[in-house]
C-alpha cells in the first residue's frame, strides 16, 4: 500500500512537471535566457507549485506540525547556509543552465528523452558519488 | 504556444499539490534529487523502497501520458552528449552537495521560507543564466 502511494505521488509529480512544460529543455533555457528572447513560463510553474504548498505548511502548523506518520516537519531553525550549500547550488544551476534538465525532469522525461536523456541521468548518478569527499573538502575548508 | 503560461500555471500547481501531500502524509520534503540519491546510494531499505516506487511512478506516467496525449511535449535536449554529460555530472554534484534542487529547495524552501532554499534558489538561478548567457550568445554552444 505504502508503495503505492509513493508511486502515484511520484507520477503525479512527473504529470505536472510534463503539463508545465518542465520536461522542455527550451523552455528552461528561455526562462534563463534573460539576455535574448526571455520566457516566462517558469515563473508560472513556481508561482502555481508554491502555493498549495505554503497552504500545507500552514495545515501542519495547525496540527502541531506533525505530518501523518507522526514524523515532525523540517523546521528553518536546524538548517544554516554553508559552502556546500552555495557551490552546490552554483554548480547544480550551471549543469541546470547547459542542458535545461533538473532532476525532476530528467527522470519525468525518461521514457521519451532518447540516448541522451539517459546520458544525463547516469552522469547525474556519477556526480552525486562523487559528492561526499568533495563535501569533505569544503567543509575543512570552512573550518580551517 | 499561446497557451504555456496557463498549462505552466496548471502543471506548477499539480507539483505543489504532490509536493503538499508528500510533506503531511511523510513529513518530509518532496525533492527530485534527495529522492533520486537515495535509490542509488541505497542507505536505508524502506527508504529505498519508498525511492524506487515513487520513482517508478516519475518515471512511468507522464512517459505514457506524452506518449498517448501530449506527443508535442519533446525534450529538445541538445544533440551534443558533451554538453549533456558536463551538465549531467554538474547537476548531479550540485544537487549532492547542496542537498537539494528545483523542488527541494525551490518549491518546498521558498514556500515556507527556508533561508537554505531562499539561499540555494538565488545561486542556481544566477549560475544557469550566466551559463546560458556564455555559452549560447557568447559561445554560442547550447
Amino acid at each position: 500500500m505504502r508503495n503505492l502511494i509513493s508511486f502515484a505521488v511520484g507520477g503525479l509529480f512527473g504529470l505536472g512537471l510534463l503539463i508545465s512544460g518542465m520536461t522542455d529543455t527550451t523552455k528552461v533555457i528561455g526562462w534563463l535566457d534573460v539576455f535574448g528572447a526571455w520566457d516566462p513560463t517558469l515563473a508560472f510553474v513556481l508561482g502555481g507549485a508554491v502555493l498549495p504548498m505554503a497552504v500545507a505548511w500552514q495545515i501542519g502548523a495547525r496540527r502541531g506540525n506533525r505530518a501523518s506518520n507522526d514524523m515532525m516537519l523540517p523546521s528553518p531553525s536546524n538548517a544554516g547556509v554553508d559552502r556546500s550549500l552555495v557551490v552546490g547550488s552554483t554548480l547544480f544551476g550551471m549543469g541546470w543552465g547547459l542542458a535545461g534538465l533538473c532532476p525532476g525532469p530528467a527522470l519525468a522525461s525518461a521514457m521519451f528523452g532518447g540516448v541522451g536523456g539517459l546520458a544525463f541521468l547516469l552522469a547525474m548518478a556519477l556526480g552525486m558519488f562523487a559528492a561526499p569527499p568533495v563535501r569533505m573538502r569544503l567543509d575543512r575548508a570552512a573550518s580551517a | 504556444m499561446p497557451m504555456d503560461w496557463a498549462l505552466g500555471l496548471l502543471g506548477g500547481l499539480i507539483v505543489g499539490t504532490t509536493a503538499a501531500l508528500y510533506l503531511l502524509l511523510n513529513g518530509r520534503i518532496m525533492g527530485a534529487s534527495g529522492i533520486f540519491r537515495t535509490a542509488i546510494t541505497r542507505p536505508e531499505p524502506s527508504d529505498t523502497r519508498d525511492a524506487f516506487s515513487f520513482i517508478a511512478g516519475l518515471v512511468v506516467v507522464p512517459g505514457v501520458v506524452m506518449l498517448a496525449v501530449m506527443p508535442e511535449r519533446v525534450t529538445h535536449l541538445t544533440p551534443n552528449l558533451v554538453v549533456v554529460v558536463a551538465a549531467g555530472l554538474l547537476v548531479g554534484l550540485g544537487t549532492a552537495l547542496a542537498n537539494g534542487c528545483t523542488s527541494g529547495h525551490g518549491v518546498c524552501g521558498i514556500s515556507r521560507l527556508f533561508l537554505r532554499g531562499i539561499v540555494a534558489t538565488v545561486f542556481y538561478l544566477l549560475a544557469g543564466g550566466l551559463m546560458v548567457a556564455l555559452f549560447r550568445h557568447a559561445l554560442g554552444v547550447i
